[in-house]
């Protein structure tokens, strides 16, 4: 087995192990139900997940991909309720808009050598300012598209219903995972993450792929605008704060190394899941503080940065399993 | 390989412990009524108060009351609210922390036949029919009874007022704002000099406060209008920092009726306050009550909100600082 797989393992251990102990206090658990809303309700957390992984993994950050939802959700609840956009140019826009800024950030922390968490902090007030400067309050979407999209629905047996967001995740999912795991794009995000000098010197486009993971983030952050957007049916500025933590949180909890070089897109999906597991297990016990989620999330990633240190100082430890 | 299935083991644990800590037992009982409640958060003393005066409420009742923490995030509270219906609870609270967005999630509750009562704000929807009732205050009479205090008070001399508004962006602000304005409409010797956003918090209401003295002048300000106590218990600090005196070189006047505000009234630091009734979670039980017995329900039930002045102001802080 080889050892960078292990956090991954150690991941999908937690999730069932937690579910089971969830099942077994709260029946509920059990059927499709519980497992269809925890899709749909973080949907957009999982959107924006499939862009941090490849962030986290080229050993950057980003930390305005909350703002971005933000304001990805606003423009598109202004476009379609006051400027009489239809809804899907509204929504090419926004992904449009969101992408492009991500390619800023890229080349600017390419060609300005400058800190991601600078440029990326940035960038978050930047797009915040902008939410606000389009309106400053919440913006209802009374549009038929909307409706029609929110029905569609899978309704599994048993009480579930795949929300039509939760496609837009799976899809999301799909297409990162193929993109970081079987393209050589993606074998030049692991070796830009994995050594950005070494990669350089071997001939890897850092440059070019710089800009194109911030540019899916962007681009990610954005289309978890169009999600929100549908999934409250309104944008609201106030959208999202926060949410870029979540997704970091979610994403090294899936087994990724802050530093780079190492994760998996399936881990980052597990990842999100853990985190609505602990709120729903919250809400059921319902007298509980919801902060205990942040608490149990703060342990989890704790657990997972020693297992990582633990991970990498391997190699020196026993030389064996190091060839993996 | 065995320390990986240890590490997972104990990971796993971590989340138990943490988050799935509690010992497990049936939470339904024959006959007993459960309840589900969506709160906004604990960000504010009213909040919290509202929180436990329902769960005191609930338990004299014999109502199982699950309380969900939504950290001021909608997507928090829709999904506490889908898995107040995974468990088949009896009815759902739901204290909204923006008003857009909840046709989705309550058109599932209607679904699941479970009745929905809003608590403390209203939501913005086309579709009366997705709750039963919505227990509230009027936001707009509050400001109104706040600026008419303010102009019975001064009879007739000229003012300036300055405004500490809550948070951009919520009708709750607008409605404060518009009640206050309406009532000083009248009496030309009253305007609005500055107004700005103290964000509903103590800190945020003294810095602003201390922006205010430093722009105009203390001299030059009469009175302060605050959309809640907490942010006029911090320009109270500003006011103090700054050599003058509250509640007597300038008046004050907030919303809400916390007990510190008493506590400042009492010590003659504060004029007077509009009470936000924290009850709303008993009202609406009986809402409740009354609505499986004869199955009707008024739609909106409105809670009384009533003028405090220093005379009473010792008192009342005592009957009140336990609950907060």
């Amino acid at each position: 087995m080889n050892g960078r797989n292990l956090p991954l393992a150690a991941t999908l251990a937690v999730f069932v192990a937690a579910y089971a102990v969830c099942a077994a206090r709260f029946p509920a658990f059990i059927g499709t139900r519980v497992p269809a809303d925890l899709v749909t309700d973080n949907a957009f957390l999982g959107v924006i997940a499939v862009g941090m992984a490849f962030v986290v993994i080229s050993g950057g950050i980003d930390l305005s991909v909350g703002a971005v939802m933000g304001f990805s959700s606003v423009l598109i609840s202004l476009a379609v309720s006051r400027w009489g956009v239809p809804p899907m140019a509204a929504f090419l826009l926004a992904v449009g808009l969101g992408t492009g800024f991500g390619a800023a950030i890229g080349a600017a922390i390419h060609g300005l050598r400058a800190p991601a968490f600078i440029v990326t902090l940035t960038a978050m007030f930047l797009a915040r300012g902008a939410g606000f400067l389009l309106t400053t309050e919440a913006v209802p979407i009374d549009h038929p598209f909307f409706r029609t999209v929110q029905d569609l629905a899978i309704r599994l047996p048993g009480g579930g219903r795949l929300g039509a967001v939760s496609l837009v995740m799976a899809a999301a999912f799909l297409a990162g995972g193929v993109l970081l795991h079987a393209t050589r794009f993606g074998n030049s995000v692991f070796a830009i993450g994995g050594d950005r000098r070494s990669a350089e010197l071997m001939g890897v486009p850092v440059g070019r792929t710089t800009v194109l993971v911030y540019a899916i983030s962007g681009g990610c952050a954005a289309l978890a605008g169009v999600v929100i957007s549908i999934y409250t049916r309104a944008g609201n500025p106030l959208t999202g704060v926060g949410v870029e933590l979540d997704a970091i949180a979610a994403v090294v909890i899936g087994g990724a190394l802050l530093s780079g070089g190492v994760g998996t897109m399936l881990g980052a999906l597990v990842g999100v899941l853990i985190q609505g597991l602990i709120l729903t297990y919250i809400d059921f016990d319902g007298s509980l503080s919801s902060w205990w989620s942040k608490i149990a999330t703060g342990a989890l990633l704790f657990a997972f940065i020693g297992l990582q240190k633990l991970i990498v100082q391997l190699p020196r430890l026993s030389p064996r399993m190091a060839g993996a | 390989m065995s320390w990986v299935v240890r590490l997972a083991t104990s990971a796993a644990l971590a989340l138990i412990l943490t988050g799935c800590g509690r010992s497990a037992g049936p939470a339904q009982h024959a006959g007993q009524l459960t309840v589900g409640f969506a709160q906004v958060g604990s960000e504010s003393g009213w909040r919290s108060a509202e929180t436990r005066m329902a769960q005191d409420a609930a338990k004299q009742r014999g109502v199982i009351l699950k309380v969900a923490d939504g950290q001021q995030r909608q997507e928090n509270e829709i999904k506490a609210i889908r898995s107040f219906i995974a468990q088949r609870v009896d009815a759902i609270f739901l204290a909204p922390v923006v008003s857009t967005g909840w046709d989705e999630v309550l058109g599932e509750a209607r679904e699941a036949k479970i009745p929905v009562i809003l608590l403390d704000r209203p939501i913005e929807t086309k579709d009366a029919g997705l709750y039963l009732s919505a227990v509230a205050a009027d936001n707009t009479l509050e400001g109104r009874v706040a600026g008419e205090w303010l102009v019975g008070r001064l009879g007739g001399k000229a003012c300036p007022v300055v405004e500490l508004q809550g948070t951009v962006g919520s009708t709750l602000v607008a409605n404060r704002k518009k009640g206050f304005q309406e009532a000083i409409a009248k009496a030309a010797n009253i305007r609005i000099v500055r107004t700005q956003s103290g964000e509903f918090t103590r800190a945020k209401g003294k810095e602003v406060m201390e922006g205010f003295i430093k722009a105009i002048g203390g001299a030059n300000i009469c009175a302060v209008y605050a959309h809640n106590d907490d942010m006029m218990l911090g320009a109270i600090q500003a006011m103090k920092e700054a050599g003058l005196k509250p509640g007597k070189d300038i008046l004050t006047v907030s919303i809400d009726g916390v007990p510190d505000i008493f506590q400042a009234m009492a010590a003659g630091e504060a004029n007077a306050t509009v009470e936000l009734a924290p009850d709303m979670g008993a009202r609406a039980l009986d809402v409740l009550a009354a609505y499986r017995k004869t199955g009707q329900a008024p739609k909106f039930v409105q809670t009384p909100s009533r003028l405090f002045l220093p005379d009473t102001a010792a008192a009342e802080y005592a009957r009140r600082k336990g609950l907060y």
